[in-house]
This record gives C-alpha cells, sequence and structure tokens, in this order.
C-alpha cells in the first residue's frame, strides 16, 4: 500500500471510532492501535494473573468458611478475567505464548500495586475495597472503548468485580467493629493500602505520555487526575463508615472545588516499584514462572491424551 | 517439540428458549477439556445451562474486505420490507 493509501485508510478508521463503531479483530487497523492495543489489553491480563498471587497467600488462613468461600471465589473471578483478557488480545495476532513469555521475562509490565506484600487478614478487606474500588473507577469506561473483544470482555468483568469490593468492605467493617487490636490490623492496612491505591491511577496528567491518543480511541474517557479524584472522593466516606482514618494530613473537603484536596503522592516510590524494585516485584516473578513451569507436564500430557484420542477415534472409525 | 493448547469458541444458551451465543474463547487440549473449562471461565453465576464449543479453526468467517460484494446488494432491496408496499388507510390490520 502507498503512504497515501493508508492516510487515507486511517483517516476512515478514525471516523468509525469517533463515530462509536466498534472495531472488530478482522477489520484494517493501523499497527500503533494494534500494538497500543496489545499492550493494554495483555498488561490488563497480566495484573488479573499476578493479582491472584498476594491473595492466594491468604485462602488457607481466612478466618471463616464464609470469608475463605469469598476470597476463592475472587481469586478464582480473577484467573477468569486474566483468561478473557488474554483471549481478547490473541485476536489482535499475538499468542498466548507470546504473552507469558513478555510477563515471564519481565518485559510486559502489570500493575505495580500487586508488588506489596499483603502482611495480615485485613490486607484482604484492604484490596478489595481499595485496590478493586480503584481498578472498578479505571476500569468502567473500558466497557465503552473501540475495540470489540476488549469492550466485551470488560462487561463481563466490570460486572463480576462489584462483589469483590463489597465482600472487602464487610471484610474490613467486622475488623473495625471488633476488638481495637482487630480495629488497629484494619488502620494498619488502610495505612499501608491507601498511597499505593492512589498511584493506581497512574503519573499525573502533565506526566502521562499516551493520553491524547488513548482518548481518542476511547482507551480513556477522563485523565488520570481525574479519575484520581474521584476515587478519593468516594473513599473517603467509606473510611469514615469504617471509622479508620486515611494517612494523609492534608486530607481535607474544599468547597470551592467540591473536592477533597489530597496530599502529594511520592512520585519516587511509584518509579521505583514500576522500574522493578518494589517490595515483592522478584517474588511475584518467581512464583508465577514457578507455577509455569511446573505445570508443563500437565500441559504436555494434556495434549498427549488428546492425541490418543483422536487416533484411537480415527481407528474406529475407520473399521466401523 | 513443544505443543500449545488449540483455541476454542465457546456458545452458551442462557436459558431455555434462547439461542446459543457466542460468549468468547479459551485454550484446551481437547473438546472435553474445553467444555469443562467453559463452564469455569464462562458460567460461574449460573450464566448457562448449555455449552458449544467449537475449535477456532474450524469456523470459516467471511472477511471484512469483502463486505462490499457480500452485504451491499441488500441495501437497494427495499421491497423486501414491508413498509414499501402503499396501503390504502382504510386497511387497519395487515
Amino acid at each position: 500500500m502507498s503512504e497515501k493509501e493508508i492516510k487515507n485508510l486511517e483517516e476512515i478508521f478514525e471516523a468509525r471510532i469517533a463515530r462509536d463503531e466498534k472495531i472488530e479483530p478482522k477489520d484494517w487497523m493501523p499497527e500503533k492501535y494494534r500494538k497500543t492495543h496489545i499492550r493494554q489489553i495483555s498488561q490488563h491480563a497480566h495484573s488479573e494473573i499476578v493479582g491472584m498471587l498476594p491473595e492466594g497467600n491468604w485462602i488457607t488462613r481466612a478466618p471463616s468458611l464464609r470469608r475463605k468461600a469469598a476470597l476463592l471465589a475472587k481469586v478464582q473471578d480473577e484467573a477468569g478475567h486474566g483468561l478473557y483478557l488474554y483471549s481478547a488480545c490473541e485476536t489482535l495476532g499475538i499468542s498466548r505464548e507470546e504473552m507469558y513469555e513478555q510477563l515471564h521475562t519481565g518485559k510486559a509490565k502489570y500493575s505495580s500495586i500487586f508488588n506489596y506484600p499483603t502482611l495480615t487478614w485485613a490486607d484482604m478487606g484492604a484490596i478489595g475495597w481499595l485496590v478493586d474500588g480503584a481498578a472498578i473507577i479505571n476500569q468502567v469506561p473500558l466497557c465503552n472503548t473501540s475495540y470489540g473483544p476488549y469492550a466485551r470482555a470488560m462487561i463481563r468483568v466490570c460486572k463480576e468485580e462489584s462483589f469483590h469490593q463489597r465482600q472487602g468492605f464487610e471484610s474490613l467493617l467486622t475488623l473495625c467493629k471488633g476488638t481495637p487490636d482487630q480495629k488497629n490490623m484494619a488502620q494498619d492496612a488502610l495505612n499501608r493500602w491507601w498511597w499505593p491505591s492512589l498511584m493506581m491511577f497512574g503519573p499525573t496528567d502533565d506526566e502521562s505520555t499516551h493520553t491524547e491518543q488513548s482518548m481518542k480511541w476511547k482507551l480513556k474517557r477522563k485523565t488520570n487526575d481525574e479519575l484520581r479524584q474521584q476515587f478519593v472522593d468516594q473513599t473517603v466516606p467509606q473510611a469514615e463508615i469504617l471509622g479508620i482514618t486515611i494517612p494523609d494530613p492534608d486530607l481535607k473537603w474544599n468547597e470551592e472545588r467540591g473536592h477533597y484536596d489530597f496530599g502529594k503522592i511520592n512520585w519516587d516510590e511509584f518509579w521505583q516499584v514500576v522500574k522493578g524494585h518494589g517490595p515483592c516485584n522478584k517474588q511475584r516473578i518467581k512464583d508465577r514462572v514457578s507455577a509455569w513451569e511446573k505445570g508443563a507436564w500437565v500441559r504436555d500430557a494434556a495434549i498427549a491424551y488428546a492425541e490418543k484420542q483422536e487416533k484411537r477415534n480415527q481407528e474406529e472409525r475407520k473399521a466401523s | 517439540m513443544k505443543k500449545n493448547w488449540p483455541l476454542w469458541e465457546v456458545f452458551v444458551r442462557s436459558k431455555n428458549g434462547l439461542e446459543h451465543r457466542h460468549f468468547g474463547s479459551l485454550r484446551a487440549a481437547d473438546a472435553e477439556m474445553a467444555l469443562e473449562n467453559a463452564r469455569d471461565v464462562y458460567t460461574r453465576r449460573m450464566e448457562g445451562i448449555s455449552i458449544w464449543v467449537v475449535e477456532s479453526k474450524d469456523i470459516t468467517a467471511s472477511n471484512p474486505e469483502n463486505n462490499g460484494e457480500l452485504f451491499e446488494p441488500a441495501q437497494d432491496k427495499v421491497y423486501r420490507h414491508p413498509t414499501f408496499y402503499e396501503l390504502p388507510d382504510e386497511l387497519k390490520h395487515m
């Protein structure tokens, strides 16, 4: 194709998205659209998969059967969300093995929040309440994104995510109504998860490089700072119901803006964790790679079994 | 030689009376495993009462590049729609 023809196709393509039309796998798309979507969808899938690790840590130690069933179901949902997203991403022409390879070698990123440790049971509540709460705010606009398979996967994800946040809040509320030690445990979890949760919305708008293009393609509807503000505004009253204190002395209602003002985020910490130097980056990838390698014989055996069955079926068909 | 599990398309009937609808895809070694995985991945919340799985490579799909010749001919055949026909007002039901 000549440069002029490509430019023409790109204009038609952008116009389709502007008209709210969806792009489907076999449609023509600019290389940059394909690459950006592969990057974002695969990172999203990886986040779901790595996100199981900090919680899996607590399944066997859940304090009651009710909590254990909820946590198991949540972790199973995350596996499912990873699978929806991996198959959506595969429609863009990257293989699942390639994506795993990128995750396992550290070439692909995943949400930095999962590089923090889960030290106490209260962390399960705090993750549900804050991390899933922030994820929902990030994800809801994606139900309307321009790439059809991604949008469809996100509709399923968002439907299921609401239970994640509610079970977390209920669990924390139970601790907050319990003994002073239990309440302290909830406060400690909030102290450790608050700032990393705010970082989940990404760098500030003036530092964010992809915003303009992402808005055009409906990968984003609001900027990082707008979403972060929305999260703070909705979470402060929830902390009041719990009766625990958000660890930010600068947090206060701004009548004029109609929003809460909040303190400065430690962006050095954010970039440290993104670059692989968070408390658990190495542990998470090590666990993930180990699970993958230890499962290799199962995958091979399943293929060998399927081939044997297929051969047997063929012979039976021939004989009859 | 390393072999990967093939890709399957999953169709779910959400209740009797409705058709099976495409829900998504997944990887599985064979059809039986594809069914079991589809149950776990796509019907954890009573979304379905029947599942079909089809290996993706067995689906023949039309190409959007041919959409013109495939679908445009229908655009100028308005006489296939009931509203094309002019009937008198006194005709109440038809």
